[in-house]
């Protein structure tokens, strides 16, 4: 299994699963064949070789191999959830890029304010952590030289995370059928070493980052209105956003959520869903009226709020 | 006995004549209530379906020929694969073995005259017909391009392809599903012939009551999803729109709790044939009986909880795939144990080689290739990387056309000649069921391999350098299609040509065999008395002289 | 007595054996409907716990008189052809159609009164949910038309089971007419019985979750 670049920190595990996989297969299969073969040409019709008796209690047999069987399986089970639960965890301090994907291309924001289409660069070593919504049906962004794969939903954000460990430049897939040009959707994830990603970064310089879009943003749709603090304000009508980021809720209904990013984004675009507790059912809903590229910003600015809070 | 016995009256013509001979007119087919008969007109509707299905394969792999596709537009590929998986899953690969030989087999294997309900079996051939009907001139007059699956919001809301009317055919289909289910569950409870207790019954029969459960339990959730997604196209609202606060994943909860028993209500029945042929030209009672028995209803009730395994990359939670990535592995437990069984049966027999018993050798071969790809997509993290690429299609093809189309192909020329009453010609069969194999495995192997370097399906372009394997695919599948028409022909030749069948050509143990080749409308002169289990073969030594030559 | 002699099947032993076929057959069939339904209240159960408070608000939308007073009629009439059934099991196949008559009234008085009266009086106040302007606007809009949406399907399938078993009813009243039911054989008539009696457990099902839950 050589000819698949093991690009990724997962993929060597993975291709270890897999290994292990066809060499069990392989042998479930030689038994198998083995058996198959040894049976039709021993016991042709024609063959004159004794049968002897017939074998018994055939229970004992079945009940060997269904328990064999079930305990191999259980193995695989074990072995394979264990790695797909830890590929769901990535560290606290992963790179977070943001992907939104719609017919038929990926739109790229990092951070720092970049932009790309149907590419992706990052730095080597480094957990990267992808969110990533969709702007109309579902797509999947799926690199194989990573062996990662996760669909990519209209109205929410997916995360996926992953590292890569050596520097080149794969093939990026869109793996859910999303429409008449599904196979155009692809494109190339690009890892460099940190001192090129730099220079990668510097060459492309932005007029602002996604926090700075995402202040403007805010401002724009007039959002301090309700949710800032302060002299200028009179009332108290929504919920403070400083600090608000990887903190637990309460809703009116009795149920903490953390806030996470798709915390955020569901609370611009359906803010009746999940009311905070001590709070009204005041905000509208900004669905279909901001982009989902716009909405990242916005989640990247309210999220940059925490940083600050007191 | 009952005295009102006597108010049953066969008519005098349907008890010598065969059901082939009862009536000649188109009206005396169309209208028929024969179970026999319904089964004809469901064989030549599977068969027409069968081919149309290929046909769209054939061009699939004609496409992919060249890495810029040779069918030149994305549109057509998209709307030629959607095609080939809807024609192939809800009028082939589901109903094929239950309407036509399940219909024709079920009464003469208990022993009955005919199904408990003969007016429904008809009605739900209509109703089959009419869906088919209605989801051809959708997939004709424009077609669809959402894959099978029709996962929304793409069909909802994107796709122009004719997917409303595509669904109410699949709709009204399902339907016809639900009826023949209904039908087999009544007829194995009440039907049985006098001492056919329920361990007496043949392995067909007890798959063919698992698959009727399932058919019956899971139709309906696919009938409702479908009328959603349907409203929700017409109306723009809906449950699985994102929009108003639906759910897009809810659809694909929903449709694979139906698609993931569909998938057993394909194999099921394969197993099932599979499990007559083998004991009866290894001439060696079936091994395991009861372990074969309970896997077949272990497997039926288990694959009710599986579906959550077709979504492990769909963004449901880690704990839900956890949870199916286990089921997963349960479900495959009875599918080995089956297969270790078949190989029981053929230890210390006595094993003819007729075309019967090659397909379900190739099945079990096959079966088993598909059996052992389905554990690395159960592993979590290998699923990560296979789903959605051609190691799935790769893997869903071993058990779908490796295990359940040879199955269908075995069980036809294995009740071929009790349908028609004439041999098919056996150099023939065997040299299509050889070449079927092999066709087979050259045109799937490959796609593991392309699955594993990362090419994703249901792609009309690719990266060249995935060309190699998929030419190698391609050739493969003409030696399929090759394959697939040898049949076609010489079944029909002997039609008119074979040597006439006698009652038991193969020698074979169920109440079937006791009938004339092909049957009386009644089925049965004098209904059977069973007095001991299926299989009982014995060493030649033993038996009666040889049967009569047929080769 | 040649019509009933002719009425079993020669599949079956006896009249008996047939009789238990098509009522197991029956209660088969419930169970397809049971997970038809199923998958419906499911999607249900799923965009309430989505969408908790605009369901809420849309629940307190819908015409409570027009379920109550339907969850009456209907009961009622399941009730007179229940008692039907219990006259044609002893052979009285007039009183069978004395019952009959009230179940098929009450039940014809349920569909009028449901999409004569209080659909239109639903799409009037603007609450059916693919209209463009919506009763209910703000953040609870979309669940609210979320929660139309099943109103409107489920009702209109409740609706559609309702219009075939007035049409099954009128079939048994007219076979009945020509005699042709006996304490013998009577087996249509309990069939489409269970069949009314499902049509109400639908309904006894859908009228808490549309009406009573969100007013809770």
């Amino acid at each position: 299994m050589t000819l698949l670049p093991s690009a990724s920190a997962n993929a060597p595990e993975v291709d270890r699963l897999l290994w292990a996989l066809l060499a069990i297969s392989l042998a479930v299969l030689a038994l198998v064949f083995a058996l198959l073969l040894r049976y039709i040409t021993r016991y042709r019709a024609n063959s004159p070789i004794n049968r002897g008796v017939e074998s018994k209690k055939s229970w004992i047999f079945e009940s060997v191999w269904t328990g064999a069987t079930l305990l191999i399986f259980l193995g695989l089970f074990v072995w394979g959830a264990n790695l797909y639960v830890r590929m769901f965890n990535p560290p606290q301090d992963a790179l977070r890029i943001y992907v939104v994907a719609k017919q038929w291309m990926w739109k790229v924001e990092h951070p720092s304010g970049q932009r790309e289409i149907n590419a992706l660069h990052i730095p080597l070593n480094r957990a990267i952590q992808l969110i990533m919504t969709s702007e109309d049906v579902i797509h999947d962004f799926s690199v194989p030289a990573f062996r990662i794969k996760h669909d990519v939903l209209p109205g929410r954000y997916e995360t996926l995370g992953f590292t890569a460990t050596r520097a080149g430049t794969y093939p990026l897939y869109c793996t859910q059928f999303c429409g008449v040009n599904h196979s155009m959707m692809t494109g190339e994830v690009v890892a460099l070493p940190p001192a090129q990603f730099a220079a990668w970064l510097a060459r492309n310089p932005v007029a602002d980052d996604l926090v700075g879009e995402g202040r403007t943003l805010y401002m724009r749709y007039g959002c301090s209105g309700c949710h800032a603090r302060g002299a200028e304000v009179p009332t108290v009508r929504a919920p403070p956003l400083e600090g608000l980021y990887g903190r637990a809720v309460p809703l009116n209904d009795g149920v903490t959520v953390m806030a996470d990013d798709r915390y955020l984004h569901d609370s611009i675009v359906s803010p009746g869903a999940q009311i905070v507790a001590g709070y009204q059912d005041l905000m509208p809903s900004y669905a279909g009226q901001i982009s989902e590229e716009d909405l990242l910003k916005l989640v990247s600015y309210v999220k940059s709020l925490s940083a600050k809070s007191p | 006995m009952s005295a009102e016995t006597a108010d049953i009256k066969i008519p005098a013509a349907a008890i010598d004549r065969s059901y082939l001979h009862d009536g000649t007119s188109l009206k005396s087919w169309l209208l028929t209530t024969d179970h026999k008969r319904i089964a004809i007109l469901y064989f030549a509707s599977i068969t027409a379906f069968f081919f149309l299905g290929g046909a769209a394969a054939a061009l699939v792999r004609l496409n992919l020929v060249t890495p810029q596709g040779l069918l030149g537009s994305p549109e057509t590929y998209n709307r030629l694969f959607t095609l080939h998986g809807v024609v192939m899953v809800w009028f082939f690969l589901v109903p094929a073995v239950p309407v036509t030989l399940g219909n024709f087999i079920i009464p003469l294997m208990i022993g009955a005259r005919d199904l408990a309900f003969p007016r429904l079996n008809l009605f739900s051939w209509y109703l089959f017909m009419l869906g088919g009907a209605i989801t051809l001139w959708a997939l004709f007059i424009g077609g669809v391009d959402t894959g099978w699956t029709f996962y929304t919001p793409l069909s909802t809301a994107y796709s122009k392809g004719h997917v409303a009317l595509a669904a109410v055919g699949i709709f009204v289909a399902g339907f016809s599903s639900i009826a023949t289910g209904l039908n087999f569950i009544i007829t194995i409870h009440r039907l049985r012939a006098p001492g056919l207790t329920w361990y007496r019954l043949p392995v067909f029969i007890w798959s063919m009551y698992s698959l009727s459960v399932l058919l019956v339990l899971a139709t309906p959730v696919l009938a409702i999803t479908l009328l959603l997604m349907l409203l929700e196209r017409l109306f723009h609202i809906g449950v699985f729109d994102p929009a108003v606060g639906g759910d897009p994943l809810l659809f694909q909860h929903l449709f694979w709790f139906y698609s993931h028993p569909a998938v057993y209500m394909m194999i099921l029945p394969g197993f099932g044939v599979v499990s007559e042929i083998i004991p009866a030209f290894a001439r060696r009672p079936i091994f395991g009986y009861k372990f074969l028995v309970w896997a077949s209803v272990t497997i039926a009730v288990l694959s009710f909880f599986v579906w959550g395994h077709h979504m492990f990359v769909a963004g449901t939670s880690v704990y839900s795939a956890v949870l199916f990535s286990i089921l997963s592995y349960l479900v495959a437990v009875p599918s080995a144990i089956k297969v270790f069984n078949w190989l029981g049966t053929l230890h210390k027999g006595y094993i003819h080689f007729d075309a019967p018993m090659l397909y379900a050798l190739g099945f079990i071969g096959l079966f088993t290739i598909g059996g052992v790809t389905g554990l690395w997509v159960a592993a979590l993290a290998a699923d990560v990387h296979l789903t959605q690429t051609y190691f799935v299609v790769a893997h869903f093809h071993y058990i779908m056309v490796g295990g359940m189309v040879s199955a269908y192909f075995g069980g036809l020329h294995y009740w071929w000649p009790k349908i028609t009453g004439r041999m098919y010609p056996e150099a023939w069969a065997r040299i299509a069921a050889l070449v079927m194999f092999i066709g087979f495995n050259l045109t799937f192997f490959p796609q593991f391999i392309l699955g594993y370097l990362g090419m994703p399906r249901r792609y009309a372009t690719y990266a060249p350098e995935f060309q190699v394997l998929n030419v190698l695919s391609s050739a493969g599948s003409t030696i399929l299609a090759a394959a697939y028409l040898l049949p076609l022909a010489y079944l029909i030749w002997s039609l008119l040509h074979g040597k006439r069948a006698p009652q038991n050509p193969w020698r074979a143990t169920g109440l079937e065999w006791q009938t004339p080749s092909p049957p009386p409308t009644v089925n049965f002169i004098a209904t059977p008395h069973v007095t001991q289990g299926p299989y009982a073969y014995a060493p030649p030594a033993e038996e009666p002289p040889p049967r009569e030559a047929h080769e | 007595m040649n019509s009933t002699a002719a009425s079993v099947g020669f599949q079956y032993r006896n009249r008996a054996d047939q009789h238990e076929a098509a009522l197991t057959g029956m209660w088969l069939f419930l169970a397809t409907e049971v997970l038809f339904f199923g998958g419906l209240l499911f999607c249900f159960v799923v965009g309430r716990h989505a969408n908790p408070l605009a369901f809420d608000a849309a629940a307190r939308e819908t015409a409570l008189w027009a379920g109550t007073v339907n969850t009456v009629l209907l009961l009622t009439s399941s009730l007179a052809y229940a008692a039907g059934i219990v006259f044609m099991r002893a052979g009285n196949s007039r009183r069978l159609m004395h019952c009959c008559w009230p179940a098929l009234a009450l039940g014809g008085a349920f569909i009028a009164l449901k999409f004569g009266v209080e659909w239109p009086g639903d799409i009037a106040q603007h609450l059916f949910p693919a209209a463009a302007s919506f009763k209910i606007g703000g953040a609870l809009e979309g669940g609210a038309r979320l929660f139309f949406v099943f109103y409107f399907v489920s009702t209109g399938l409740h609706g559609l089971h309702m219009l075939i078993g007035v049409a099954l009813v009128i079939w048994i009243m007219l076979r009945a007419r020509r005699g042709e039911f006996s304490a013998h054989y009577h087996t249509p008539v309990v069939m489409v019985g269970l069949y009314w009696s499902f049509v109400d457990i639908v309904w006894l099902t859908l009228y808490p979750m549309i009406y009573l839950v969100g007013r809770g």
